[in-house]
């Protein structure tokens, strides 16, 4: 394949809350095995030498991994290939001479922190309402001591790939959070361990889901066909379950501490 | 003169650590709540940590520069953990897992330590999976293994391909935990750039807000590190960008002690360079030796053939030829060095010459293609992401990539470093690995270090420490060291030069590459000590950072690395000087087997070389402590 060039129109701003727009820089004579990022690196040292400000984007393993790349590339979260995330993305996936218009995530939850950067914590708070199980260092069983069946082993490893990248929530019309939300409710919803607090986390993580302004689901799906892990939306059906019943059992119970407020 | 007291407690060795447990001083449950502890990281090693001190009662400040704790470094390690459990009745123990760290870090780490570490590994095993860790299991339900290299026994639990991912996630939950209940209070984004020292203490550091620009100080009464390795001063590696040496050589900046800077490692199977722009080299985890088979063509002129047109007779499997008994597991360093030596010789494979195949045809021939892809799938996809080739199909290409580093702070048994107070965790510390560390064995050290260690080795410190007795961040010390970043950055972004920072990292990992990677000599060594001076003048005058101070400004973090980078980069090079031997990861040239095998020198060399700065443009200190094997017989390794 033969080295291309592109333009990329992306999303400049300075700030949160402050205006923004797009700027057209050229990308020239590419090398096909160069990843995306890589070619925001070349045109970030160019724009430096030019005395310009380089280009804000959140990055950090570079194999998608970590999932802190989440660009939005051609309007779509993590650009045009299924099951990859930013920082998989190949020059190659693309066609010389394209336009390539590349913005951050936007979603009320997500503010833009700068250019391409948004601020993601409130996942982090989702987690901390409920997304473990409370086990004190040192008073773990015995690991075998509790056989897990293989296949929900694997079933609660394909829902605990989620790298937390937010694309989920990104590509979804109603900004809802409830793939990423059900990842880790079916990941641990689904082992042994995880029984104790099943109904208490489901409860807490939907509802903090909520608090910070993420929407509900309305069965689109476009947040599985944007998961750099293609993580299956079968998991939101499993949390409604688990949230139906754990919402009926908490009406029922006389307890003054439930999660569920009335 | 530093101090190195290891505190290796007395008696036999399968007793030391139970012993210690047994006569550490203890702080009262209610008065642990007025102690504060600072933890500078949360990978593996600070997240467990973090989580694990909030859970005993201290109250814990936890600082990362990710924007979540969860995005750590040690999200991406693939294989596994190593944990001396025996559940294949294989005939593995503590003291197995502990003989063979010792022997595989090629007699250059600390006995003691390295027991400690074997004993804790059975308990984190118990700890991840009531956490939740999905780990691999088999029909009946239990625990799968596989075997990694420099082990005849199969120790290795996993997670598919994403075992530091799972493990990581498993002590961010904990961690998450106790945030949500206010045990631990989170900064992201929040980069220490100084470590406070009051009264020989570490009581502090200082912090920068990534985002805002903001410089606070934070006063404790005692300062964990778990800032990871510092292999990104090679600039191409398979760490993630953001990883970086700048807490651990601020702290070496402020008196605490650099132990065996020239340990590191490089990883036989990562994904070949492709070009100049190339920003990380990609991991293939070690656990495919288990299965694909490591050959380069016999003939020079076959390199450049389709793979599958070279007849079986034409192939040497050199690791199988040269190490029959551990074959392709042979320990990383062995298997790098054979590809060096293979390329060398012009048998390399790819574009550039520079690449051996892993080849899967035999594995898939007997598992058939669907069991390698249970067991590798993801593995197979990345490699299918970055190359477009489908190995199922064709042999991987792959070559060595620096992927981790032995060396790091001095500390003692009890993970604390020379000055007092400063305790330092997971691959910030050299504590265990000695020249050379196993697969699997950093993510079993990080979790020893934060679930089972620390906890309780800190309490022996803080017991002689007045509760409540931290200094004010008013102090004088504070204040120099809030001066000393703010100096730095007002200087990077002033110089105003004419080359982006990425340029001085490349240069300085193409230094270092040639002269300090696989092979070293004294006349590179000494050339990469003239280079790097120079060009860390050439980056102060002529580096241009781009933006301001107050904003998000990724240019002025890179700079900030790179600038530390710069001053470690030489410390490597001159560890490697004065070490005159090779062991582990540290091959010299001029030490070798006529085989090529490196040449440990056991009468001179057996000790741990522990760097104490002495000011700008100064020579450091090269203090020694003595390792004295009580209960294992120094040997040539063997993996034959
Ligand atoms: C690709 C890859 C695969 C690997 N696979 C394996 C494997 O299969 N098995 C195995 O045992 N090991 C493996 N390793 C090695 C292992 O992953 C690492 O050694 C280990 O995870 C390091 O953990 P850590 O907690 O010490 O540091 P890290 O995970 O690197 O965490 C460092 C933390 O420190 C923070 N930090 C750093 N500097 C600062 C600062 N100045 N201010 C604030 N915060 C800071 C970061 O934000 C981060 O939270 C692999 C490594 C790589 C590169
Ligand atoms: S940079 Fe880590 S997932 Fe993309």
């Amino acid at each position: 394949m033969k080295n291309i060039s592109v333009t990329l129109r992306v999303w400049r701003q300075a700030g949160p809350g402050q205006p923004g727009r797009f700027v057209d820089y050229p990308a020239r004579d590419l090398n096909p095995a160069m990843s995306f990022l890589e070619m925001l690196d070349v045109v970030n040292d160019e724009l430096t030498l030019k005395g310009e400000e380089p280009i804000a984007f959140a990055h950090d393993c570079r194999e998608g991994i970590c999932g802190t790349c989440s660009l939005v590339i051609n309007g779509k979260p993590h650009g045009p290939r299924q099951g990859v995330a930013s920082c998989q993305t190949y020059v190659r996936s693309f066609e010389d001479g394209q336009v390539i218009t590349v913005e951050p995530y936007r979603l009320r939850p997500f503010p833009v922190v700068k250019d391409l950067v948004t601020d993601r914590s409130a996942f982090d708070k989702i987690q901390q309402a409920g997304g473990f199980i409370t086990v004190r260092a040192g008073s773990a069983p015995n690991a075998n001591a509790i056989p897990v069946p293989k296949d929900d082993a694997e079933l609660a490893m394909d829902a605990a790939q989620c790298i937390g990248c937010g694309a989920c929530a990104a590509a979804c019309k109603n900004a809802s959070a409830m793939l990423f939300v059900a990842a880790r409710v079916s990941h641990l919803g689904l082992m042994p361990q995880g029984q104790a607090e099943r109904d208490r986390r489901v409860l807490a993580m939907v509802q903090t889901a909520d608090g910070l302004g993420f929407g509900s689901c309305t069965n689109q799906y476009e947040c599985s066909a944007a998961c750099p892990k293609l993580i299956s939306h079968d998991f939101i059906a499993r949390l409604n379950r688990d949230f139906i019943k754990a919402s009926f059992k908490a009406a029922f119970r006389s307890e003054p501490n439930r999660v569920v407020g009335d | 003169m530093a101090q190195l007291d290891s505190r290796i407690p007395p008696g036999p060795l399968a007793d030391k650590w139970r012993n210690h447990l047994a006569s550490m001083r203890l702080v009262n449950p209610a008065n642990k709540r007025k102690y504060e502890v600072i933890v500078v990281g949360a990978g593996l090693a600070g997240a467990s940590a973090a989580a694990t001190l909030a859970e005993l009662g201290y109250r814990v400040k936890s600082f990362v520069f990710h924007d979540s704790p969860r995005r750590a470094h040690s999200i991406a390690a693939q294989g596994g953990i190593n944990a001396a459990k025996n559940f294949q009745n294989d005939g593995d123990s503590v003291h197995r897992l502990f003989y063979d760290t010792v022997k595989g870090g090629d007699y250059r780490s600390r006995e003691a330590n390295v027991q400690q570490l074997a004993e804790v590994s059975v308990n984190i095993i118990d700890q991840c999976v009531a956490l939740g860790v999905p780990f691999a299991r088999e029909y009946g339900g239990l625990l799968a293994n596989r075997s990694f290299g420099g082990a005849q026994v199969s120790r290795t639990f996993y997670a598919r391909g994403q075992t530091g991912q799972q493990l990581l996630l498993g002590a961010y939950s904990s961690l998450s935990r106790m945030i949500g209940s206010g045990g631990v209070q989170l900064f992201t984004q929040s980069e220490m750039l100084d470590l406070v020292v009051v009264d020989g203490h570490a009581k502090g550091i200082i912090v920068r807000d990534l985002v805002t620009g903001a410089i606070t100080r934070h006063a404790a009464d005692a300062v964990i590190l778990a800032t990871g390795g510092y292999g990104n001063v090679f600039n191409l590696s398979t760490y993630a960008r953001g990883s970086n040496a700048t807490a651990i050589w601020r702290a070496y900046r402020r008196g605490a002690c650099f132990a065996n800077p020239c340990y590191t490692q490089i990883h036989p199977t990562c994904i070949p360079v492709t070009g100049d722009y190339q920003s990380k080299l990609t991991l293939m985890s070690e656990s495919l030796r288990n299965d694909g088979r490591i050959w380069v063509p016999k003939k020079a002129e076959d390199r450049r053939k389709a793979p599958g047109s070279i007849p079986e007779a034409d192939r040497d499997y050199y690791l199988e030829r040269m190490y029959p008994a551990f074959g392709n597991l042979c320990p990383r360093d062995i298997a790098s060095r054979a590809a060096k030596r293979v390329c060398d010789e012009g048998r390399g494979v790819g574009e550039s010459g520079l690449g051996v195949y892993l080849d899967f045809a035999e594995a898939i021939g007997r598992l058939g293609e669907n069991a390698v892809r249970e067991r590798y799938g993801n593995l197979f996809d990345i490699y299918h992401e970055i190359t477009n080739e489908n190995a199922y199909h064709v042999p991987m290409r792959i070559f060595p990539a620096v992927h981790y580093t032995m060396g790091g702070l001095w500390v003692d048994y009890n993970l604390m470093s020379n000055v007092p107070g400063l305790f330092v965790l997971g691959e910030a510390n050299f504590s265990d690995h000695g020249a050379n560390r196993l697969g699997a064995s950093a993510l079993m050290q990080g979790l020893a270090d934060g679930y089972f260690v620390i906890p309780n080795t800190i309490g022996d410190y803080l017991a002689g420490q007045k509760p409540s007795a931290r200094p004010s961040t008013d102090s004088a010390e504070f204040r120099q060291a809030e001066d000393n970043v703010r100096g730095i950055t007002s200087r990077l972004l002033g110089i105003k030069g004419r080359e982006p920072v990425s340029h001085f990292h490349k240069r300085l990992g193409h230094i270092l590459w040639q002269y300090c990677g696989m092979a070293r000599n004294k006349a590179g060594l000494e050339k990469a000590l003239q280079e790097i001076p120079a060009l860390r003048e050439e980056f102060w005058s002529n580096v241009l950072v781009p933006g301001s101070g107050d904003t998000l400004n990724q240019s002025l973090e890179r700079a900030g690395r790179v600038a530390d980078f710069l001053e470690l980069g030489e410390l490597l090079c001159r560890d490697a000087l004065v070490r005159e031997e090779s062991c582990g990861g540290h091959f010299r040239e001029e030490h070798e087997y006529p085989d090529g095998e490196g040449k440990r020198d056991d009468v001179n060399m057996a000790h741990v070389a522990a760097w104490e700065f002495q000011g700008d443009g100064k020579v450091p200190l090269r203090n020694v402590e003595p390792l004295a094997y009580e209960f294992v017989k120094m040997s040539v390794r063997n993996y034959k």
